[in-house]
């Protein structure tokens, strides 16, 4: 499989190609301000407001300037049910070319998540992935260095800043600094905040959003092998001791060198 | 019972000491643990010999561990290790090589366990922020990352072989330069202490008295969102909470910082959190395990001058 999506890259750098063919990963999560509520032995989204995950917004900004510097298309990959449609059209309304859909409704393990993804990139023969370094759901961070070791391309991951002089320069936190890295393509980029300033929609983008299409394509993901047991809410933290007063600076400093052995 | 391997965690170039944590960790999942540790210099495995519950040490050596790249790392660490549960730290490198190696053997990925069943059966991990905690069980083998501060360190009783293996990968990437940090302070995601400051430091400038603090403490000092969006000289790489840093420290000290949810997102599991506002009712006073009703100008130099006292 590897084998065959470098081939296809490298037949449209033959025939003379330099638009880049640009995907762009997003998902649907609750919104950050909302209250997470168990039912059951489930968490329960059903009242809950939906938003683009937070770093998507920092992949979809990264690849449209991608594209604004050396031309090509964008797409916007979502898996997820009908009401992941919003965040599509939110991109969409952003400069975002193409807005498709694998319909999945429910969890899926990481290790089917990034097959179907995975299988979705190849068959769209892109050259570039931009996704968030984590969704605010998991948490996770797995989703792009996982499906590029499945395509079998590079990965470099939470990147703050990006250049598309002489291919692509990322800079990327590491011990003691920032690593500034040139990478390859195809590769995978997930995108942390950084400097990057998001773009706003504007009406007429607003406008042609509303009309565009989604693409919805059906998945079949292999069989899962993590299952949730259940979810909960975090055992409430027994009650601090609250002080008043700044005197009290030093009885918190007492504590915790005797009660929380810290210091 | 499956068998376990586990992958050293480095700091500055040496094993470091979470990587017990981690060996904890994968005696509660499984058994026969290999410890896994990437390096250019194979001697720096040695020191891991006397981790207890460890029945072998590989030494995967190769020029690809002189820098981090996701994709040469996971294929030279995948080459040496035998099959079975693969333990990793949750520090946000490990975390992306993790998915890689799970990747690479076609397994699904577990981050951020912060709980195993006495059975080894069903990891806990935090989701939605923190906001729920998600237990799942495995069907077959997979890659798991832990969380700091959290399984207690096996102990170093222990002595174990080093067996060397050469490995080699494929760099994909081409790492230009490393920009060293400004300052000699420890990134908020390295740290095991930190205090952070929020808009109600007033001004950026302030942001020394909590230095002084860190440095007398080896902390690494953050910010809210509100003081790096405010202040220009306050980074973002200092950001705790949904859209910067997400930490999990020993002690946490949040001065004027009012204790939004995006806040908490990214410090509520820390092990000790402690307060610093003039208002009693700001939410930071729920989760902290110390809270001090009082102005920072008045709080930050007594806890300073306390703090000298006892660390002498
Ligand atoms: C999508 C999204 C993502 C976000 N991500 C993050 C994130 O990653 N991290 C983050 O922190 N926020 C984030 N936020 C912002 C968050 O909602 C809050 O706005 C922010 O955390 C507030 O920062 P603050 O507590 O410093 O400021 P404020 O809310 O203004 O609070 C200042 C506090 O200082 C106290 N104070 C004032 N003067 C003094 C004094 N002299 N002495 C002592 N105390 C004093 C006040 O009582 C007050 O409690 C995000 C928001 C959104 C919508
Ligand atoms: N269901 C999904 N649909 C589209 N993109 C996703 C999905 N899940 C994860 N991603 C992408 O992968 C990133 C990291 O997700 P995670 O690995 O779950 O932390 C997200 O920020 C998205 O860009």
């Amino acid at each position: 499989m590897n084998t065959n999506v470098h081939q296809s890259n490298s037949l449209r750098l033959l025939v003379g190609d330099t638009m880049v063919n640009i995907a762009v990963l997003v998902k649907q999560v609750p919104d950050s301000n909302s209250k997470i509520q168990i039912t059951g032995d489930r968490v329960d989204l059903s009242s809950v407001k939906m938003d683009i995950s937070p770093y998507d917004e920092f992949a979809v900004e990264n690849a449209l300037q991608h594209k604004d510097s050396s031309g090509g298309t964008v797409t916007a990959i979502t898996l997820g049910g009908s009401g992941a449609d919003k965040v599509l059209k939110g991109v969409k309304a952003l400069g975002v070319d193409n807005i498709v859909r694998l319909d999945y409704d429910g969890f899926m393990d990481s290790n089917g998540l990034q097959s179907v993804l995975a299988s979705e990139i190849s068959s769209g023969g892109y050259d570039v992935v931009y996704c968030g370094k984590s969704a605010a759901d998991t948490g996770a961070g797995s989703t792009g260095p996982g499906i590029a070791e499945r395509l079998g391309w590079c990965s470099v991951s939470n990147i703050i800043d990006i250049k598309f002089e002489n291919g692509l320069t990322v800079t990327s936190p590491a011990e003691g600094g920032n690593a500034i890295i040139s990478v390859n393509l195809p590769a995978v980029v997930s995108c942390d905040k950084g400097a990057t300033k998001v773009r706003k929609s504007n009406v007429k983008g607003i406008m042609m959003a509303k009309k565009a299409q989604v693409e919805v394509k059906s998945v079949s993901p292999p069989a899962a092998s993590v299952t949730i047991v259940s979810q909960v809410m975090p055992p409430a933290k027994p009650a601090g001791k609250k002080f008043e007063g700044a005197a009290s600076a030093e009885t918190v400093a007492q504590l915790l060198r005797d009660e929380a052995n810290i210091i | 019972m499956s068998d376990t391997i586990v992958i050293a965690e480095l700091s500055k170039g040496k094993i470091s000491a979470i990587t017990n944590e981690l060996v904890t960790a994968a005696n509660q999942l499984g058994s026969n643990c290999t410890l896994v540790v990437p390096c250019n210099d194979s001697a720096i495995a040695n020191d891991a010999s006397s981790i207890s519950g460890v029945s072998k040490i590989i030494a995967a050596k190769s020029g690809v561990f002189s820098n981090y790249d996701a994709a040469s790392w996971a294929e030279a660490l995948d080459a040496v290790s035998p099959s079975g549960i693969i333990v990793t730290s949750a520090s946000t490198q490990s975390k992306d090589l993790a998915a890689r190696l799970a990747a690479r053997r076609t397994i699904s990925v577990v981050q951020d366990v912060v709980e195993i069943s006495n059975d080894g059966t069903v990891l806990t991990s935090p989701v939605y922020s923190g906001k729920a905690l998600q237990s799942v069980k495995l069907s077959s083998d997979a890659v798991v990352s832990v969380r700091a501060n959290v399984f207690s360190p096996a102990d170093n009783s222990g002595s174990s072989e080093v067996q060397v293996i050469d490995t080699s990968g494929n760099v994909t990437t081409a790492l230009k330069e490393m920009v060293q940090r400004a300052s000699e302070r420890l990134d908020v995601s390295e740290a095991n202490i930190i205090i952070s400051g929020g808009r109600g430091m007033g001004n950026p400038g302030n942001f020394s008295h909590l230095e002084e603090i860190a440095d007398k403490l080896g902390a690494a000092v953050g910010a809210s969102r509100a003081a790096v969006d405010t202040w220009d000289e306050i980074p973002h790489s200092m950001q705790v909470g949904q859209t910067g840093k997400t930490v999990n420290p020993n002690l946490y000290i949040a001065v004027g910082i009012s204790g939004a949810i995006q806040h908490l997102a990214g410090m509520r599991s820390s092990k000790y959190i402690v307060a610093i506002n003039k208002d009693a009712d700001a939410p930071i006073f729920q989760h902290a395990d110390y809270g001090i009703v009082a102005t920072w100008e008045e709080a930050l130099p007594i806890l300073s001058s306390s703090l000298s006292n006892l660390l002498g």
